[in-house]
Order: C-alpha cells, then sequence, then structure tokens
C-alpha cells in the first residue's frame, strides 16, 4: 500500500504562552510513499521525523495537509482504524505479559470478521516470530531478554496483524554497535519477505543509507531532499545533505568561483564551465582526494592513520572550515607520503559545490 | 572508617530515641507477652501484691468470650466490605480522573477534601444525616420530627425510611451506615495512591495497544490494571491493617456507646475489646487480644503478600 | 465508474469519521458525569454540615429539609464554642501539638542523621529492628504505657501527651530516605572543610530535606488534632482534654433529640483549622501521605 503525504504541516504551541512562538514541527511535507519500500526518514534530532511517523501513525494529528493510505484518506482517522504497526523506540513491551501475550495482543483486539479462533491465532503469533527468530523465547517476560530481543520480539507484535503499513521509531539507537549491525539486515530482510510498505525514523545516517529503498533528509521540519540512498550521497542539494551523509564527514572548504574556475583559498582546483563568478562552499567526499605530484590541492599533513586496506590522510588547509582535511586513500600509496605536504587531484564527481549564502548547490558541466 | 570516636558519638545522636523507645514501645512489647501469659493479670491485684499463674488462661477466656467474637464478627465484616468497595470505587474514580485534562486538579482536591477531616467531628456529620429526630420507638405513636436527610433523600426517591442508628435500628442498617462513612473516609488515600500509580505508567504504553486497536474495557483490564497492581496491592493491604483497627469512626458515629441506645457496644471492635479490658484493669486479658490482633493482621498480610506475589505483575 | 468509487469510499470514511468522534464524546460526558457526580457525594457531608450549622432547630427539624438555610444564625457558633469550651481544648491542642512537633522534629532529625551518615556497630540490625516495630498495632503498646504513665504519676498532664509519641519509627525512616539522597560527597566536603557534624546537619541537611520535614510537622500536628484514644484514657480532664476528645463528650449524643445544628457548629470549627492547612499546603500533606499510608 502506497503512503501519500500531502503538504504535511505539523505546529506545535509553543510551551511558554507568554512567547507566544509556535514551533514548526513539519512544514508543507509532500511525498509519495511507494508501496512495498523501506523509506528511511532521517536528520538531527528536531528535524520533525518523528512528528511525521506520528502523523503517519495517528497519535498526532496534522495541522494542515492530508495522509493518504492507497486511495484513503485516514488524516482524521483515529489511530487504532489505522491498520499499522509500530515498533516504539524503547519497544513498549508490556512487562507483565509473556512474549507470546505480547505478540497475541493485537490478534486478540480484532473484532467482527476478522476475529479468529485461539489456535489461529497462536499459529499467527508463531509465524510472526519465526519470522524474527525468537521462537524459543516466547515464555519469557520482557525484563528477562536482551535488547536485541526485546527489539525482534516487539517488531512481531508490529507484525502479526500484518499491518497495512510498518512504522518503526528509531529501532535500532537502543542497541550496541555490534546488535545494530545485525538487526538492521534483519529489518531489510523481514521488509523484503513481507512486502510491507515501512517507514522508519533514524538520525544515524550509515543506518538509513544501509537499508533504505529511499531516504528522506529533513532539517528543521523541512525536508531537504528525497532519493535513493546513492542517489543523494553523490548528489547532494545542498550543504546540509552533504555534510549529513556520509562517514567520515565530507571536508568543507571556502572557495570562490572567477572565470568559470573554482579556487579553494589559493589553489585553483578545476574548471567549472558555465558556473557564475561568487563565493562558494566546497564540499569534497573524502574517497574524492586522489594523490598526485602535481594536484592542485596543496595540504599540510598533520598525521596519517592506517586503518587495513585504507589509510587515513590527516591533513590541513588554510581555506578548510573543518579543523582538518581527511582524505582516504588506498594504503599502498604509504611510502610517496614522507615529505610534509600533499597535493591532490580531485576526482569531479566526489566534489560539491554551494552558493556561500543560500547553501545550495551550484551545478555545472563535468567534462 | 569507623573508629571508636565515631561510634561513640553515634549512640549519642540515638540515645533520645532509643531511650524513648526503650521505655515506650520494647518495655511494652515484652510486657505484653508476660501479661498476656499471666493467668487473669490485673494491675490493680499485681499492686496488691498477688502472684498469677502462668498458662493460656487469659487466650482461652478471650477465645471463648461471646463479646470477644461478637468484636470480632464486627471487625471482620467491616473488612470485608469497606476494602473491596472503597478500593474498586478509588480504582475507577482515579482511572477516570486520570483519563481527563480539564478540571482534573479541582476534582483531585476535592477527593482528597475527607482525609484532612477528623473521623469523629465528621461521623457526627454523618449520624446527624442518618438521624431521625423524634421518637422512634417503633411502637405506634412515635412521634417523627424529620427524619434525616438520607431518609429524606430516600423518600425523595419513592423508598421508605430506615431506622439507620436510633432506638431500635437493626444491626444490618447501623454496619450500612458504617461502611458508608468508612468507604467515604477511606477514598481519598487510595485515590492519591492510585492516581500517582496511574500516572507513573509510561504513556507508550497506552500509544501501543491504540495502535493496535484495543478496546478500552480491554486496556483497563489488561494494561492499566496489571501495571497499577503494586499499588493496588499496597493499597488493599494498607487497607486490612485499617480496618483490623477500626475503632474511632464507630465512636464518632454511635458515640462511646459503639451501639444503638437499644444495644451499647453492639459494633464494637478489636480494638474497642481491648480498651474495654484496659478500663475494667483486666490487662492480661487485654494483651491477649491486642496479640490476638496482631497475629490476625500479620497473617492478613502475609495473605495478601503471597496472592499479590503470584497476582501482581512484575 | 472511478468517479463512484470515491464517493463511497468518501461515504465510508465520513461514517467512521463520525462514529469514532461519538464514541469519543459518550465517553467523556460518562466520565465527567461519574467524576462529578462522585465528587458531590464526597462534599455532601461538608454542606450539609454548613447549613445545618446556621439553620435554627426549628428550621433543621422541618420535616422536609432545606437545602439553604432560609435565616443565617451564626449565633449557633458561639453557643457551640462556650458550650464544648473550645477555646480551652484548642489552646490545650495548640501546646501539645506545637511541644510534640517540635521535640519529634529535632529527634528525629538527630537519629535519621546517624542512621543515613554515621558509622556505627550494628546500624542494619537497629534499623531493621525499628522498622519490624511498625508492624504492631499501637494498641499492643497502649496497654503497657497507659500503666507506666500511671507510675510516672504523668495521667493528666500535657506531658502524657507529648512524650510516649515523640518518637516515630516511620517519620525516621522517611527522613532518613530524604538525607540519603544527599551526595555523600557533600558530607565528605564538609569532613574535609572541618565542618561539625552538628552544623553540617543544620546547615546542610535539614534545609535540603525541608519538604520532608514540613510534610513530617503538618502530619505530626494532624496526628495531635485527630488523636483520640490515648488522650481520653490518660487526660480526660477539663485542663488537659484536646480537641477531639472535647468534642465527642461536650455532645455524647448522637441519636436521638440532639440540638444538631449547635453540634455541626461545632464540628465545622473544629474542622476549620485542618481545612485551612489543607487549603495553604496541600502539596506537602499529598506528598507525605503518598509516602505513608498511615492516617495523622
Amino acid at each position: 500500500m502506497k503512503i501519500v503525504l500531502q503538504n504535511l504541516t505539523k505546529i506545535f504551541p509553543s510551551r511558554n504562552k507568554k512567547s507566544g512562538e509556535e514551533v514548526v514541527a513539519v512544514n508543507d511535507f509532500t511525498f509519495e510513499i511507494p508501496d512495498g519500500k523501506l523509506i528511511g526518514l532521517l536528520g538531527p534530532s528536531g528535524c520533525g521525523k518523528s512528528t511525521t511517523l506520528y502523523m503517519i501513525s495517528g497519535l498526532q494529528k496534522p495541522t494542515s495537509g492530508k495522509i493518504f493510505f492507497g486511495d484513503d484518506d485516514v488524516t482524521q482517522l483515529s489511530t487504532e482504524k489505522r491498520g499499522i504497526g509500530l515498533v516504539f523506540q524503547n519497544y513498549a513491551l508490556y512487562p507483565h505479559m509473556t512474549v507470546l501475550q505480547n505478540i497475541l495482543f493485537p490478534l486478540q483486539n480484532l473484532t467482527g470478521a476478522d476475529k479468529m479462533p485461539k489456535e489461529k491465532m497462536i499459529e499467527r503469533a508463531h509465524g510472526a516470530a519465526r519470522l524474527v527468530q525468537i521462537e524459543e523465547l516466547l515464555d519469557r517476560k520482557p525484563s528477562e531478554l536482551s535488547g536485541g530481543q526485546q527489539q525482534r520480539v516487539a517488531i512481531a507484535r508490529a507484525l502479526v496483524k500484518m499491518p497495512r503499513v510498518l512504522l518503526l521509531d528509531e529501532p535500532l539507537s537502543n542497541l550496541d554497535a555490534r546488535l545494530r549491525l545485525q538487526t538492521r539486515e534483519e529489518i531489510r530482510r523481514i521488509q523484503k519477505e513481507t512486502g510491507i510498505t515501512t517507514v522508519f525514523v533514524t538520525h544515524d545516517q550509515e543506518e538509513a543509507m544501509s537499508i533504505s529503498d529511499m531516504i528522506v533528509v529533513m532539517k528543521l521540519g523541512v525536508v531537504q531532499q528525497i532519493g535513493k540512498p546513492q542517489e543523494v550521497y553523490d548528489n547532494p542539494a545542498n550543504l546540509f545533505v552533504a555534510k549529513f551523509l556520509g562517514t567520515p564527514p565530507i571536508n568543507v572548504f571556502s572557495g570562490r568561483i572567477e572565470a568559470e574556475k573554482l579556487y579553494i583559498g589559493d589553489d585553483c582546483v578545476m574548471d567549472v564551465p558555465g558556473a557564475e563568478a561568487q563565493e562558494v562552499t566546497v564540499g569534497i567526499r573524502p574517497e574524492g582526494f586522489v594523490l598526485s605530484e602535481n594536484g592542485p590541492l596543496k595540504c599540510h599533513i598533520s598525521n596519517i592513520e592506517v586503518m587495513g586496506r585504507d589509510m587515513s590522510v590527516v591533513s590541513t588547509h588554510p581555506a578548510s572550515l573543518n579543523a582538518s582535511v581527511r582524505s582516504i586513500i588506498d594504503a599502498d600509496h604509504m611510502p610517496g607520503l614522507q615529505q610534509e605536504t600533499v597535493r591532490y587531484a580531485i576526482k569531479p564527481h566526489k566534489i560539491f559545490v554551494f552558493a556561500k549564502e543560500t547553501e545550495e548547490r551550484i551545478r555545472f558541466e563535468v567534462k | 572508617m569507623v573508629n571508636e570516636k565515631h561510634q561513640w558519638k553515634a549512640w549519642i545522636y540515638l540515645a533520645p530515641a532509643l531511650a524513648l523507645l526503650l521505655v515506650f514501645t520494647v518495655w511494652p512489647i515484652i510486657n505484653t507477652f508476660r501479661m498476656s501469659l499471666l493467668e487473669g493479670y490485673s494491675g490493680l491485684k499485681a499492686a496488691a501484691g498477688e502472684s498469677f499463674q502462668l498458662g493460656f488462661g487469659n487466650f482461652e477466656k478471650v477465645v471463648k468470650y461471646r463479646r470477644f467474637l461478637a468484636c470480632l464478627k464486627n471487625t471482620v465484616l467491616l473488612c470485608i466490605w469497606t476494602v473491596p468497595i472503597s478500593t474498586l470505587l478509588a480504582l475507577l474514580i482515579a482511572v477516570a480522573l486520570n483519563s481527563i485534562k480539564p478540571l482534573q486538579k479541582a476534582l483531585q482536591t476535592i477527593f482528597f477534601l475527607p482525609y484532612v477531616t477528623n473521623s469523629i467531628a465528621i461521623g457526627m456529620v454523618f449520624a446527624a444525616m442518618f438521624n431521625i429526630v423524634g421518637s422512634f420507638y417503633g411502637t405506634e405513636n412515635e412521634i417523627v420530627v424529620t427524619a434525616g436527610i438520607i431518609n429524606n433523600i430516600i423518600e425523595f426517591f419513592g423508598g421508605e425510611r430506615v431506622n439507620w442508628i436510633n432506638y431500635g435500628s437493626t444491626y444490618t442498617a447501623n454496619m450500612a451506615v458504617m461502611i458508608v462513612y468508612i468507604v467515604w473516609n477511606a477514598l481519598p488515600f487510595k485515590i492519591l495512591i492510585l492516581l500517582g500509580g496511574l500516572q507513573a505508567i509510561n504513556k507508550q504504553y497506552y500509544e501501543a495497544a491504540k495502535v493496535d486497536s484495543t478496546p478500552r474495557w480491554r486496556v483497563f483490564t489488561r494494561i492499566t490494571v496489571p501495571l497499577v497492581s503494586p499499588m493496588l496491592a499496597y493499597v488493599i493491604i494498607t487497607g486490612f491493617i485499617g480496618g483490623f483497627k477500626e475503632y474511632t469512626s464507630i465512636v464518632g458515629i454511635f458515640g462511646e456507646t459503639m451501639g444503638p441506645p437499644n444495644d451499647a457496644g453492639r459494633l464494637n471492635t478489636m480494638v474497642g475489646f481491648i480498651y474495654d479490658s484496659l478500663s475494667n484493669n483486666s490487662q492480661g486479658r487485654a494483651s491477649a487480644a491486642a496479640l490476638i490482633l496482631f497475629a490476625i493482621i500479620l497473617v492478613v498480610t502475609l495473605i495478601n503478600l503471597w496472592v499479590s506475589k503470584k497476582r501482581v505483575h512484575y | 465508474m472511478a468517479n463512484e468509487m470515491n464517493v463511497m469510499q468518501v461515504r465510508k470514511y465520513r461514517a467512521q469519521l463520525a462514529r469514532q468522534g461519538a464514541g469519543k464524546v459518550l465517553f467523556y460526558v460518562g466520565v465527567y458525569a461519574f467524576l462529578i457526580l462522585m465528587a458531590l457525594i464526597v462534599l455532601f457531608p461538608f454542606y450539609w454540615m454548613l447549613i445545618s450549622s446556621v439553620k435554627s432547630l426549628d428550621e433543621y427539624r422541618l420535616s422536609v429539609p432545606t437545602f439553604w438555610p432560609r435565616v443565617i444564625l451564626l449565633k449557633n457558633y458561639v453557643t457551640a464554642f462556650s458550650t464544648a469550651k473550645l477555646g480551652r481544648l484548642f489552646m490545650n491542642t495548640m501546646i501539645v501539638g506545637l511541644v510534640s512537633t517540635l521535640l519529634s522534629l529535632v529527634i528525629t532529625i538527630l537519629t535519621a542523621f546517624a542512621f543515613a551518615r554515621l558509622e556505627f556497630k550494628g546500624k542494619e540490625l537497629l534499623f531493621a529492628a525499628l522498622l519490624a516495630t511498625m508492624m504492631i498495632p499501637g494498641e499492643l503498646f497502649t496497654i503497657t504505657n497507659y500503666g507506666t504513665i500511671t507510675t510516672f504519676g504523668w495521667k493528666n498532664t500535657y506531658t502524657v501527651l507529648i512524650v510516649p509519641f515523640l518518637v516515630s519509627v516511620f517519620y525516621i525512616y522517611l527522613l532518613r530516605q530524604s538525607f540519603l539522597q544527599i551526595p555523600n560527597e557533600l558530607y565528605l566536603a564538609a569532613k574535609v572543610d572541618g565542618t561539625k557534624d552538628l552544623k553540617y546537619l543544620w546547615k546542610v541537611m535539614v534545609p535540603l530535606s525541608l519538604p520532608t520535614l514540613i510534610s513530617i510537622t503538618i502530619l505530626k500536628m494532624m496526628g495531635a488534632w485527630n488523636s483520640y484514644i490515648w488522650p481520653r484514657l490518660v487526660a480526660n480532664d477539663d485542663a488537659h482534654r484536646l480537641i477531639t476528645n472535647g468534642l465527642r463528650s461536650a455532645f455524647t449524643d448522637t441519636t436521638g433529640d440532639v440540638n444538631y445544628p449547635v453540634q455541626m457548629a461545632a464540628v465545622a470549627l473544629v474542622s476549620l483549622p485542618l481545612f485551612l492547612v489543607f487549603v495553604f499546603l496541600r502539596k506537602y500533606i499529598m506528598t507525605g501521605v503518598s509516602r505513608s499510608g498511615i492516617k495523622g
């Protein structure tokens, strides 16, 4: 089932009544989530991603705009009638019920034609448990489970009633690093197997990039960019998106365009045909640097970190807006780095130029 | 850290409390056992130099004493009526209060009001409300002046007036009045505790239930009640302990006669029995009764704890 | 065709919405009706006390009751005050309440401090033993204490109303918990600065535990105001009688032909101070009570 968000806006009245300032949590969000896809809502805290999720769930009502499930307008429909599954950040497993009782709970609420006999419910619950691989834990209480296991139970509980839409709120944030890796692949697998349209919220760009079919990057209630993860990474719409995606983060320099040439400090880095002369901000991905004796970008090496296959060269450049410039280079080039300075050539598709004021991307033809 | 000097200092801080406790708590505990085991012990007789035989005579006498059994019956009856009624009502009120926003604070304050009253004083108000002014001797020439507001209300709804607490009233009517009064008195504490428990429940459980389209009554029985069950257990246990020590609320309504004028002592309780024995200078009997009361409270509390361990979730 | 589908869809949607709205409204109407009814039941005795207290005896005795007094007769209050000798009772209760609260606070603070911060042999055991005494019904102590105070010759004195109840294990427990929440580093820092224990207790721990101390004070005062059994037993003379006992013995008759307006006026006078305390210190009472479970 596709989900359509139409001019979705959520305004919270100000907490401080005197100042009367409202908080625009989500501003004019329009997007069609295709059927059966996994969508990641991504952004720093306070960007409105959770509010968007809660509006899709119906736990919060939009100030204006509409939400459609398929062709049904569900904007004013209350949560319990929407037929969604929701996995909460801290799982919200009922502490007094066993795992099986937790998973059975949504089924026992079904009424009318959906009502099913007890054996069928248990069969369905076992099915959901099998899907998330927790069959051997069914008789335990949530307090007897690890974080990862609780997470699986929460997913099973959300899936057991075969929801039209599955929503996950920061599903991995309470897990340790190793479990996080494992669980995100699990979520991907389960979503593929069930084919349920899934929306999940995260502040972790790596997490979103790794499993989403599409990501939505948000900032202060405004959608910055929507696209396939790799597309967004390779083609960020503005400086915020470029900075938010990627580890290590993108290197940012102040620069200028003069006579269709791009300068970083005094170094003329490349030709930018068709671009107007102006002050700009330049972003270069760490993997966009190539060691080159005659390379245009000259940096002072401060440190080299070798991490097996790759090495990370930490250097400084007078025009850099970060404390240091970090490049990731094949470790085979190590012997070439004896001197104090290093010269880089730049891969043209790894460099992005943004207008200094608006921080919007300036596009140019790459030869 | 622990050196001699510290030790010495700590005991100085403790001295006043320990001295008082020794005289007014520790010695009474020992002495109660002693007196209860001396047959027919009486303070007066002891002062006169009489000696007493060791034995369980006091307990035996108390248990066989008809008035004690009546007191026990009254106490138990009051407990098993008032604890469930007040707990259930308090739970309903607390849940209702927890589900509203406007007026919540104001209503919460109103429901707490009975707590800050004197149970003797307000007992007198209840008595006035139930009392029939005038002669009401169950004869033909009764002259009723006013039947009391409760009877007025009953008659307004087409019922018949009841002789609640006056001369010739029935035991059932007396008990009904006591139950109403004790429940009214017990509500505020229970509401306060239960509402506190309800407000501590993570809202996300309710959101999760909503996502799963859980009907309201099922949210109540399957989520709210289990999650508030530790508070429920607490309220029930303290309710039973308080119930077994019921005394002043009866004095409030019936006065020190502990019953309607024609049957003084009809509504006497365990605590009342202990004080009566004390005023008769039968300290042996009073001690035995006090120990029996203690044992009953202990057993009831243990049963409650045992049940709640099986029932109270997590 | 598509249009027709859409119309049906909209109809279905509207019906669902209407049901959803109606259910909600009905639920809240029910909840409020229940709460307001219960609130009225809770308030009714107070209302009845107040209006009865200003009625004339003749009006009170009407066979059809009036819900608002025809004539407001404040004279009842004067009569009540003198009949029950309320002045003396108020004074006695205030003396006993204030002195016992003050002494009790001192003892409770010292004891709680020892249990919370000082080290001595057998601390845990002693504290557990104290807590265990909370299980025992007070009546069990009364039997012996009655004899003890008679031996001491304390009958019909203020002392007998104050001293036997100065130590409350529950208050010690409450204050110890509150003391324990003050980080131990503060105590150690004070030690480093050469602060004496007693000064630290007075300057740091007492101010930081003020809410608990206020709760204890209120509960203790309420206790003095409401105590009945022990005062009646040991100090039932005119000079030392406390308010509750005095009220009860001034109006011994509860049934039959009683001058209720005057009696209700007396009850209102006795209830008033507690109400005022409640109005101004509601927060402390409610938090104190929610941690206690003991009345008064």
